[in-house]
């Protein structure tokens, strides 16, 4: 069976061995040949010395979700080697290092196998151990690309992209490159039966990772204070807002920093310096995952009640607790929507693509400033930490922040009678005023204890009732203020529906297209926020069935559409995937396909 | 409460250099228990905001929670106010102050709010050395929650139902000197002489700032046997310095005895009059403090006055190199970058 642009590449590596820059020139190769490619780093809570995967699927049909089943194993690391055999479909290949014998027991005779003294050509060639070792990388990338039919033009062209101004590097990795694809060419017959074919699928898309887009979509949204804890997988967030902020945001004048970050001690002061910044006026934030925001709880509750605007990353891994730190699940949603104790409510963000990241990022810090309240940006470590192919990043340059309802000097001086809690405009939104900015009128006190709309400790409990159903009026602001869903067709065509956020898009839009080629007509909706619009319970309401797709254990998702929503749960059947690794198509076709069966 | 403060002021009432009187310093009316010490370090405050004719309207105070957080409440009323969550006022006033470094950040907390829950925002704030005053309201117990021994109470101190408290207490003090703190004072809610001063000549250093004030908790820990009673302090305090704030430098007129008196010029100018009444002990030598805290301990004696100052200090923002200009007042024309700028990152990413 031959197949162009479809096919799924493994490779089994020993984190900390310099493989991911050479997979990742691998990956990027095919997408500069103009072929949709999406890759999957499956690695360890570790530093050194442990397995680690690196995925890599080639889709003609742009399809950018994880697929099951490996068309050609890569593997460098002994210590996976029997379950890496085991997991290639027959008919596959399996590219090894031939330096030592294979053990016959773990061979296979359904499957490939393709043998290269990768360690024996860079002893030979290479004097260096360093250099031994990580031309181990690129000799078996020039060997892929030999067998695959990539162009190694587009490699040596990445290649010295990579290591402008240190243009000696270049030589001896093109060498490395050379060596792999000529054992293969002497040795093997070639290109396999899958291969690269170059395309223009690719147009003026990009490949970046969700982290490193939000980090800049924070530098553009005007963020200028950040303070964070270190924790996989939210880390790369702030560091990419630092790389781009140190090369964006220097004063021209001093070359002093027009932003700060700071590295706090935990996650509780992550979440109060924000807290303190945005009080004070200043768009701040703060990253994180499941753990730290297991800390933030208390001083969210305290945003919510004070109403202090504040932005919180939460890049989502597998829990409970430590759970598994470098694996995918959107399992934080339960938490982050009822963030603290009392009656709280928060507005959640739910990108799925690095644009939207760049996007939901900045907008973030306007929601947040008109609504006077925590955003929480809910995104998750795959699309957090895998690089994907996404919409170029746009601006406006017209478009003004929209720093809500703060009152200046002069507004102050003209109002009559200010109250910091005080529902003007019926909206639920009050408003602030900043320190500092007037000598006798606008200063306040915030407090987390009950207040009277001029923040006035109050515990009577009328006053209580007011100030709490003006804060649930806000949320109602709130629907009308963030991103309505996508729908995935004009009107309604289908008694079934199916219902799905975040990654889990990936998957479900080949799921979906998989189905309609088979006749199978589907009704869908992409939630992109919390809470829900008048939109997410109409379709519910226009459809017999609906499929809610999620990457976690107790369907959290369903679990909120049930408890904000007038609909009946049994309409709502659970679509689940949460092994850490990122849901596939098949996982969502099955049940659907099951239930259309039985209705048949 | 169910009254109000009158507003009365009498026509003669002093004023500062900027034309304000005391009373526009002043807060809410205290629902404290009378007598509480705290009450006489909120007097302090206000005192010594009006004497350094500090515009009230530029303050941020901020506290924790606890009684001596309630405080804020009881002075600067023209002032932003922040009463935080228990333990966390050291983070907000840490992310006030990088938003906009140009006010004058006042925290107030207490023994349990810094020295338990809080006490590792409290050694982080110190260590990044945020330009603040940061007053801890020492009384050595809970009193909110009635009274339970808290992280300062001494070893040996008795409590109000008769306990004998079997713990190590932490100095405040001794610990941030030892993390690095670049202003430390301590002092007695009831000596307001030593007091005001200490509170100036903080608001005027430009870095971290403590000032340890035992203030006794008159309802819970003002018994016989407790260390943090009025009169326990009264008999076993022992000033190593008495402080005079010299606003401007040209106020100095008189001639002084460099021996016993020291002259201390601070960031912003101003200077500190240290009469000192130990030899041996400078406040600019860390070493002798810490030699002179260890033997205090030995001999239940509580040092007071100013203990360590370091003119030196580089505050936070200047520490990681952020702009003069405050954060807070910088627009799109600084913020944001550009689709200019953005067309060339995404040409970088094909």
């Amino acid at each position: 069976m031959s197949s162009i642009n479809d096919f799924v590449v493994r490779f089994a590596n020993v984190n900390g061995t310099g493989s991911a820059s050479a997979n990742s020139l691998f990956a990027k190769s095919i997408f500069r040949m103009g072929v949709p490619v999406s890759a999957k780093n499956i690695f360890p809570s570790n530093i050194q010395g442990l397995p680690t995967w690196y995925e890599v699927r080639v889709s003609e049909k742009g399809y950018l979700g994880r697929k099951n089943g490996i068309d050609l194993m890569v593997s460098v690391n002994p210590q996976s080697l029997k379950k890496d055999i085991a997991s290639v479909r027959p008919g596959g290949y399996f590219v090894y290092d031939s330096t030592k014998k294979l053990y016959e027991e773990f061979l296979r005779d359904d499957i490939n196998f393709i043998g290269i003294p990768l360690m024996d050509i860079c002893n030979k060639e290479f004097s260096d151990p360093r250099q031994k070792q990580l031309f181990k990388n690129i000799v078996y990338v020039g060997a892929l690309a030999k067998l695959l039919d990539i162009s190694f033009d587009e490699i040596e062209k990445l290649l010295s992209e990579q290591f402008k101004g240190k243009e000696k590097l270049v030589i001896p990795n093109v060498k490395a490159l050379n060596l792999g694809g000529d054992y293969i060419a002497e040795n093997f017959e070639y290109p396999l039966d899958f291969r690269v074919e170059r395309r223009d699928l690719v147009k003026d898309w990009i490949l970046i990772d969700g982290n490193a887009a939000a980090g800049l979509g924070a530098v553009y949204g005007g963020a200028s204070v950040v303070s964070w804890y270190p924790i996989t997988p939210s880390t790369s967030l702030v560091s990419s807002f630092e790389k781009y902020a140190n090369k964006l945001r220097k004063d021209p004048e001093t070359g002093k920093n027009n932003f700060s970050v700071v590295q706090s001690e935990d996650e509780l002061s992550a979440i109060g310096m924000a807290i303190g910044a945005n009080w004070n006026g200043a768009r701040a934030f703060t990253a994180t995952s499941g753990p730290g925001l297991s800390l933030m709880n208390e001083f969210l509750g305290l945003a919510y009640y004070s109403e202090i605007p504040v932005v919180l990353a939460d890049v989502q891994r597998s829990g409970p607790s430590t759970g598994m730190p470098t694996r995918t699940q959107q399992s934080d949603l339960l938490m982050a929507a009822y963030a603290s104790h009392g009656d709280t409510k928060h507005v959640l963000l739910i990108p799925s693509t690095p644009t939207e990241c760049f996007e939901m990022m900045a907008d973030a810090f306007d929601l947040a400033e008109q609504l006077q309240t925590p955003v929480l940006f809910m995104t998750d470590l795959d699309l957090g930490m895998n690089e994907h192919m996404c919409p170029p990043f746009k601006w406006d340059d017209s478009r003004k922040y929209n720093r809500g309802k703060v009152l200046n000097a002069e507004e102050l001086e003209a109002a009559q009678d200010w109250g910091r809690y005080k529902d003007v405009d019926g909206d639920g939104i009050p408003y602030r005023t900043l320190p500092g900015t007037h000598p006798t009128k606008g200063a306040y006190f915030t407090r987390g204890s009950s207040h009277d709309e001029k923040a006035a400790y109050s515990e009577d409990s009328d006053t209580y009732v007011r100030i709490m159903n003006r804060l649930k009026k806000k949320l109602e602001t709130a629907k009308t203020l963030v991103p309505g869903p996508e729908f995935y067709q004009e009107n309604n065509e289908s008694e079934i529906g199916v219902i799905f956020f975040g990654t889990s898009r990936y998957a479900a839009e080949e799921a979906l297209d998989i189905m309609r080629a088979d006749g199978l007509k589907i009704d869908a909706m992409r939630l992109k926020a919390f809470p829900f619009c008048k939109e997410v319970e109409d379709f519910i309401d226009a459809h017999k069935q609906v499929f809610v797709v999620e990457q976690n254990r107790d369907a959290q998702m369903r679990t909120l559409l049930i408890n904000e929503l007038e609909v009946n749960p049994k309409k709502l059947i659970r679509v689940l995937n949460f092994d850490g690794t990122p849901i596939t198509a098949d996982l969502i076709i099955q049940p659907i396909s099951a239930l259309n069966l039985q209705s048949i | 409460m169910s009254y109000i403060k009158p507003k009365f002021e009498h026509p003669r009432a002093p004023k500062n250099a900027l034309g304000y009187s005391r009373k526009e310093y002043e807060g809410s009316l205290s629902t404290l228990c009378a007598g509480c010490g705290h009450d006489s370090i909120s007097a302090a405050i206000v005192d010594a905001c009006f004497e350094l004719s500090i515009e009230p309207h530029r303050v941020a105070k901020l506290s924790g929670i606890g009684c001596s957080s309630k405080t804020p409440a009881y002075f600067l009323n023209n002032s932003h106010g922040f009463n935080s969550v228990h333990g966390r006022m050291p983070s907000v006033a840490t992310g006030a102050n990088l938003a906009n470094r140009d006010l004058v950040y006042l925290g107030v907390s207490g023994d349990g709010d810094s020295a338990s829950i809080g006490f590792g925002q409290f050694a982080h704030v110190i260590r990044r050395n945020l330009n603040m005053t940061y007053i801890v309201m020492n009384n050595g117990c809970y009193g909110l929650t009635k009274g339970q021994d808290s992280a300062t109470a001494d070893h040996g101190s008795v409590s109000k139902a008769g306990s004998v408290n079997n713990f190590e207490g932490i100095d405040m003090c001794a610990i941030a000197i030892e993390l690095g703190a670049t202003f430390v004072a301590q002092s007695f809610s009831g000596d307001k002489n030593q007091l005001i001063p200490l509170i100036k000549a903080a608001l005027s250093h430009s870095g971290f700032s403590l000032i340890n004030v035992v203030s006794p908790c008159v309802t819970f820990n003002n018994n016989p046997g407790s260390t943090k009673s009025y009169d326990y302090v009264r008999e076993h305090n022992e000033a190593l310095s008495s402080l005079d704030f010299v606003p401007v430098k040209e106020e100095i007129t008189t001639e002084y005895d460099e021996i016993s008196v020291k002259m201390v010029e601070m960031h912003d100018g101003t200077f500190i009059k240290l009469n000192k009444l130990h030899q041996g002990f400078d406040p600019q030598d860390k070493l002798s403090i810490i030699n002179a805290l260890q033997v205090a301990r030995q001999k239940d004696e509580i040092l007071t006055g100013l203990l360590y100052l370091d003119t030196e200090s580089v505050e936070l923002n200047d520490l990681i190199g952020t702009v003069n200009k405050p954060l807070n007042s910088l627009t799109e024309k600084e913020l944001c970058p550009g689709s200019e700028v953005l067309e060339k990152i995404n040409a970088g990413l094909r």
